[in-house]
């Protein structure tokens, strides 16, 4: 490249050198020109899409906002203790008749004197389904992923199909497998389960079977070397490396199966999400509220003991947020 | 065999060589049994807590199988009524074919009664006192007596006498329901019934090769478009699949998880500086924002998202706000943790030739974080794009909620699969492009 007049920025400068500094230059501007483009795409991207999402909603976002806090302003209980007595079912001091008011006819009765509030009876099946379908959905991905990891059958048909069947699996809608089952079973907590599980076996088999590939494979030439089967290889020899992480993976799979079940139960799988949808539907504050607050403690619970217990189980390195598995 | 005989010296050594193995304690021998017993018994609580065998029991099985087969074949339902001594098909509302369209499996006969035909070997002909129902080749006449039809002597298993009914089932070929008054016949076809056309459409019935034709040099169809125009618009107003509402459905879970997701981004990179102890020194700015995004992250998307439905109404943007507000709270989370793990080293290089505080973390923060930045932000768009199809059940609208609306009339089982179908392509798509764009941002050694 040939320099007509020569900037400042050269002056003391060898030829070698200035060739480097005219080649650094030219990448640092192909560089911004290609953020410059992918920039101004990406935001013609975001503002297509917002002007679709903002067409497509029932309420304008601009017209709707003014209401949003007028939505909020109603949605006031009339007495802070309203709440607790909505928790825990007491009587309130407004009941006039309506269900906004009525906390006590929900009331589950275990003895003729003992009774579980509501919201605490709805909790637990939600959390009940997220317990069952963990455990039945990492019993199926157990038995899968040793038969989709490379190390143990090899890249052929087995592997293929393992792997396809889970992604299908994971990718399957919730709400589908659980929309099909209460048609055929009546909406209840089963058809939640299995559609939970379902999605959990795609899941966790995924995650199962990538540990399961990254084994050491030198227990497994010794087990080999002595004539063992392939089903005492996997037990003794890969099974033992890969259990503390299978149970970390399946901890963090169980905080993730109580919102999923939540989820599910807004859409008829019972529960406290349907609960939870109801009285935020028929506007009843209190109710609402209630469901929240037990539901934030819930959650916040199940994840520090599920992190707590990853810790003691396979140490600090557990301690990674596994949304993105999802 | 070898011999593996151990002398008593040897035992002796092996025994104190390694006690971990011969000694155990009590909860390394039996924790897995123990573990195994909990959660048998923890199963069997809940088998019948959730009265697991009475659903089973009274399950609608038989509905199951219509439900399955749905999803991949087509009922044609014509009612035959018996009118003035005559056969008049009558079809539903979900009628397949447009009047006066030639079946060429129900056919008018020469009596003025009709012919189903079934199969090869399985037919029925009905007129309005008697219908002659062949299976494999064998007549059975079902003669209509006053208000009953009545099953024929020596019939085999597949007719069925039912109250005043006689009910013949053909297997997949269908099914059919004499009565005094009518035939309820139900035929069913493997494939959708009008996929891409409906009865209204000039294109209806037409081959592939013969739409193709039309469209590429045949006259116009409608003056004011031409055919390829006229074909795309009948394609999307289809009336009994409705391929323009879905793929806007689609476009709008799409949308709801892009944007929810890229705004989540946007805000958490700038307060994930402030929650990171090693960027901001203040102990209760750290904690405060933690805590916020703690906040934000429990409250789940469900509970985001039935909010934001009522204030703004159903539809995408109430879906793009519960994404935005877990995932702000999710992502800071994790770019705090990876912002508190970078290298020092580089920030003190940056500091030391007198940079401002904002330059030392552009150059010495940041290309250090970035990837896995944006590794993490596309592993929650990946996420997201499946989880937006479930908040949009709860009433965020998009494809979630049109799914839900065709489970529930219980009929629309094949526009279900359709949909089913467009979801998994779409989510396969999106896993891919996810997966490469992240492995171009990390590199080979990927994440």
């Amino acid at each position: 490249m040939a320099h007509v007049a020569e900037p400042a920025q050269y002056s003391g400068l060898q030829e070698s050198s200035r060739t480097i500094l005219d080649h650094y230059q030219q990448q640092v501007r192909t560089r911004r020109i290609y953020t410059v483009v992918s920039i101004v795409v990406f935001l013609i991207v975001l503002g297509a899409s917002l002007d679709f999402a903002n067409e497509a909603n029932s309420g304008k976002f601009f017209e709707r906002l003014p209401y949003f806090f007028d939505f909020l302003k109603s949605f006031v209980p009339n007495s802070p203790l309203e709440i607790f007595r909505a928790m825990f079912d007491l009587p309130s001091p407004y009941a006039d008749g309506s269900i906004k008011f009525d906390y006590t006819s929900d009331r589950v009765w275990i003895t003729d004197s003992f009774y579980i509030p509501n919201f605490f009876y709805q909790l637990a099946i939600t959390i009940n389904i997220a317990i069952v379908s963990t455990i039945l959905g990492a019993t199926g991905a157990f038995l899968l992923c040793f038969f989709a990891s490379t190390n143990l059958v090899g890249a052929g048909l087995t592997r293929w199909v393992v792997r396809r069947i889970m992604e299908i699996l994971r990718a399957f809608p919730e709400i589908v497998v659980a929309g099909l089952l209460a048609a055929i079973l009546s909406i209840g907590p089963i058809a939640a389960i299995i559609a939970v599980s379902i999605h959990t076996i795609g899941a966790l088999g995924k995650l199962f079977f990538e540990v399961v590939e990254n084994a050491d494979m030198k227990p497994d030439e010794g087990l080999r070397a002595s004539g063992a089967s392939w089903l005492e290889r996997v037990r003794f020899a890969i099974l033992p490396q890969v259990l503390p992480n299978f149970v970390s993976y399946t901890l963090l799979r169980t905080e993730i199966n109580v919102r999923a079940s939540t989820i599910i139960g807004a859409v008829g799988g019972g529960g406290i999400g349907e609960v939870f949808s109801l009285s935020i539907g028929r506007d009843h504050a209190a109710k609402t509220y209630a469901i929240i607050i037990l539901l934030l403690i819930t959650v916040i619970c199940v994840d520090q003991f599920s992190a707590w217990l990853r810790r003691r189980l396979i140490g600090k390195q557990s301690f990674e947020f596994g949304r993105g598995a999802a | 065999m070898s011999n593996l005989a151990v002398n008593a010296a040897d035992r002796e050594r092996l025994l104190a060589a390694y006690p971990e193995v011969f000694h155990r304690s009590v909860m390394q021998r039996w924790g897995l049994v123990v573990a195994a017993v909990a959660v048998f018994l923890y199963l069997a609580f809940c088998f019948s807590f959730f009265n697991v065998i009475p659903t089973f029991v009274n399950g609608n099985w038989d509905r199951a199988a219509i439900y399955l087969q749905d999803w991949y074949s087509w009922r044609a339902q014509p009612r035959l009524r018996f009118q003035n001594g005559e056969v008049v098909p009558q079809w539903t509302s979900r009628g397949q074919y447009p009047d006066g369209a030639a079946i060429d499996w129900l056919k008018p006969a020469s009596n003025g009664g009709y012919t189903v035909i079934f199969g090869s070997d399985d037919r029925l002909d009905v007129t309005p006192s008697q219908v002659d129902v062949y299976i494999d080749g064998k007549l059975y006449p079902v003669a209509i007596k006053g208000d009953r039809a009545i099953l024929p002597a020596g019939a085999p298993a597949r007719m069925v006498q039912d109250g005043n009914k006689v009910n013949v089932r053909f297997g997949f070929a269908g099914q059919a329901e004499i009565r005094n008054s009518q035939v309820y016949v139900q035929r069913r076809f493997l494939g959708w019934a009008n996929f891409f056309f409906d009865t209204q459409s000039p294109f209806w019935g037409r081959s592939v090769t013969s739409v193709a034709g039309l469209m590429l040099f045949g006259e116009r169809l409608d003056p004011s478009q031409s055919n390829a125009s006229l074909a795309l618009d009948n394609f999307l107003n289809n009336s009994s699949w409705q391929h323009g509402d879905i793929l806007s459905k689609l476009m709008q879970t799409l949308v709801m998880a892009f944007v929810g997701t890229l705004f989540a981004t946007l805000i958490a990179f700038p307060l994930a500086f402030v929650a990171a102890r090693n960027i901001t020194t203040s102990r209760p700015m750290n904690w405060g924002m933690k805590r916020f995004f703690d906040f934000l992250r429990s409250i789940d998307m469900l509970i985001w998202a039935l909010f934001f439905t009522r204030a703004f109404g159903p539809g995408p943007l109430p879906g793009i706000a519960a994404i935005f507000f877990t995932d702000t709270g999710a992502l800071g989370k994790v770019y705090s943790e990876a912002l508190e793990n970078v290298d020092d080293k580089q920030r003190e290089g940056v500091k030391s030739v007198g940079a401002a505080p904002v330059i030392v973390q552009r150059y010495g923060v940041v290309p250090q974080v970035l990837p896995i930045f944006i590794s993490q932000s596309l592993y929650f768009w990946e996420s997201n794009t499946r989880s937006a199809t479930a908040i949009g059940a709860v009433g965020a609208g998009g494809i979630g909620l049109k799914l839900l609306e065709s489970m529930k009339t219980n009929a629309d089982w094949d526009k279900v699969a359709y949909m089913v179908l467009l979801i998994l392509l779409v989510v396969f798509v999106f896993d891919n492009l996810s997966n490469a764009l992240r492995s171009r941002v990390m590199g080979k050694k990927g994440h």
